[in-house]
């Protein structure tokens, strides 16, 4: 649990965690925040923010906030579920190849490559305009397919060099099968950096599938904060004087990925020491320095003391 | 050699699997969305592109899916993509000649100022580090870069382009002017280039900071640092000679393959701004389900960055002699 212990000490992590929970908790419970049916075009359209519509209504006449606190759980279901599916074919793919070896291998990081330089998101664009207004499902399975080849990448290096350790050599003489040495003996080993990539993984897969919606390519009627940007940019929010239909939806994009690049980040800095911010110890050498330069060496016994 | 045939290799492979993705995309589709196309393009096409756009999509076909994907393969390679449906009667080839200079303008430079920019800003907040420059600006940057790009585009609209009414709000050129080689419509086309490019600067600058500065980092405790130092060297000799110079290496191949994903890059912020590159064209192919146009610019994307790795694997093979002996 020094772990844990590590990521509390972070800024970084804490800061992400309490964005992911409260997200979370709009997520759940949208409703008891914001009692307004979002979608429901009973207000007065392109009223100014007030006590009654804290963001405004939009051009059909659709309360702001409501749309905003309904459209958190499209983007994070999306976020958590792509991120985990693309994290578990990462994981099935990358290790087994660094396991099996061979020409199994050979083929699967080939694959591996050929999906790791292909343009994603391009590639997402083509997938889905091919199937039209597939709703999450399809922007999901997109997200997926498009999403896990970094991840698979790094762990078969890792799986890698995990693979002649004594202790699996050790699982392997007392006669355990492969699927057990595999799923107890190496990814324990590999927690953290899968946690890594399920991070990775959930912050392309919210900018992914917000650039989608945005464009119109995911389904248009889900209530999710790119649809909301896609409604706002063909109503022209922006010279509409409604900046904030644009505004609002897109902040809450860029926390959610925020969120989820700071715990990245601050696992990148727990998993290598190096890069932790530097604390008192370095402080002390700093004014050192400023007071007059790195300690100088003595001065030699032969020459004059006051030299 | 064994090296660069792998490579070679890999490069074709890839090429392959991309060429198969168009092909096989449309057919696997519940009810081959093609055919609605090609029903729209009816009577006003007629030979051999009619009969590559049929091929390209196994609409009313008559020769089976083996022959079409060669034939397919073929017009790729002998540049037949076929006509647009969005700007019939223009071809998709010269369609998307027209776009290519405007985003490897746009992206290529603002690709190039983040990488320089981003470099610096990392080299030197590694340098200082825990100071007040470095507790500052790569936060900040980090922050930005984890903002979606249409997003950072759509407030620098509001801002620049609605609010205080200083720059224009989109496209590559004031309507209306005819693109010549004048002073004029240089000064009008850089005038429209100043708000995407700055967004893209701005979002994409995080990245390099941050692998720069760790870099730089792990570069910092090398004993020839120790050994700079002591010789007594400048420190700015030091921080750009001794350490930026080497923590650089392993930055300059991301730079390589970002190079490749200028064509891509920045699909959305084109978009955003209805710049006229090749995001533009291809979301304005999605969205008009110009299939044949939209097959034409993936293709095009996998090319240029399949093209960047050989580039850069060259490069590196020439700059480290370690990969040399490798294989």
């Amino acid at each position: 649990m020094k772990f844990l212990r590590t990521l509390r000490s972070s800024p970084k992590a804490m800061a992400g965690v309490a964005i992911l929970a409260i997200f979370t908790f709009l997520a759940i419970f949208p409703g008891v925040v914001a009692p307004d049916n979002p979608s429901a075009e009973i207000f007065q359209p392109g009223l100014g923010p007030s006590t009654g519509h804290l963001f405004g209504t939009t051009s059909y006449g659709q309360d702001i906030f409501s749309q905003f606190v309904w459209g958190t759980r499209v983007s994070l279901v999306i976020a958590i579920v792509a991120g985990l599916l693309a994290t578990i074919l990462s994981v099935l793919v990358g290790v087994t190849a660094a396991y099996i070896g061979g020409i199994a291998d050979s083929l699967l990081s080939l694959v591996t490559d050929i999906f790791l330089v292909i343009p994603a998101f391009p590639l997402v664009i083509v997938i889905a305009s091919y199937s039209k207004n597939g709703g999450i499902a399809i922007i999901i399975a997109v997200l997926v397919i498009t999403g896990w080849s970094y991840g698979a990448r790094q762990l078969r290096a890792q799986a890698l060099s995990l693979r002649n350790r004594d202790f699996l050599i050790a699982a392997q003489l007392r006669g355990e099968r492969r699927w057990r040495i595999i799923v107890s003996e190496i990814l324990p080993m590999m927690t953290s950096l899968i946690v890594a990539n399920f991070l990775g993984a959930a912050v392309y897969s919210v900018l992914a599938a917000a650039g989608l919606q945005f464009v119109g390519l995911g389904s248009v009627t889900t209530q999710s904060w790119g649809t909301m940007l896609y409604w706002a940019q063909n109503n022209e929010a922006l010279e509409a004087g409604i900046p904030l239909w644009a505004i609002a939806p897109g902040l809450g994009i860029a926390l959610l990925g925020g969120a989820f690049a700071l715990l990245n980040y601050a696992f990148d800095e727990v998993s290598n020491p190096a890069l932790r911010p530097v604390r008192s110890k370095r402080r002390v050498r700093a004014k050192a320095r400023n007071r007059g330069g790195l300690p100088r060496p003595l001065p030699r016994r032969t020459g004059s003391p006051a030299a | 050699m064994s090296y660069i045939a792998k490579r070679l290799g890999f490069f074709f492979v890839t090429l392959w699997a991309a060429m198969t993705i168009n092909f096989f995309l449309p057919r696997l589709m519940p009810g081959n969305p093609a055919i609605a196309m090609m029903a729209r393009f009816h009577g006003r096409l007629s030979g051999q592109s009619l009969h590559a756009m049929e091929v390209a999509f196994g609409v009313n076909s008559s020769t089976g899916i083996v022959a079409q994907y060669l034939s397919y393969i073929a017009n790729s390679f002998t540049g037949h993509f076929g006509t647009s449906l969005t700007f019939f009667p223009t071809t998709v080839a010269s369609v998307v000649v027209q776009a290519l200079p405007w985003t490897v303008g746009l992206v290529g430079v603002t690709t190039v100022i983040a990488f320089i920019i981003g470099t610096l800003i990392g080299i030197v907040s590694a340098w200082r580090r825990g100071g007040k420059f470095d507790s500052v600006l790569p936060p900040v940057f980090i922050m930005l870069s984890a903002f979606p790009y249409f997003f950072v585009g759509l407030m620098a609209i509001w801002l620049f382009a609605v609010k205080f009414q200083l720059l224009p709000a989109g496209s590559g050129y004031t309507d209306g002017m005819s693109i010549q080689f004048t002073w004029t419509f240089i000064a009008n086309m850089l005038e429209h280039a100043v708000l995407p490019g700055l967004t893209i600067v701005i979002t994409s600058i995080g990245g390099w900071i941050l692998t720069m500065r760790n870099n730089m980092i792990t570069t910092l405790s090398e004993d020839y640092i120790r050994m700079a130092r002591a010789k007594g060297l400048a420190p700015w000799r030091i921080m750009l000679d001794y350490a930026g110079r080497n923590a650089i290496l392993p930055n300059l191949s991301g730079f390589g393959m970002s190079l490749g994903f200028v064509v891509s890059g920045a699909i959305l912020v084109e978009y955003v701004f209805s710049y006229p590159g090749v995001g533009y064209l291809l979301l304005q192919a999605v969205l008009n389900e110009d299939y044949p146009l939209m097959q034409t610019l993936f293709l095009l994307i996998t090319v240029a960055v399949l093209v960047a790795i050989l580039v850069v694997d060259a490069v590196t093979l020439f700059l480290d002699p370690r990969t040399r002996s490798a294989t």
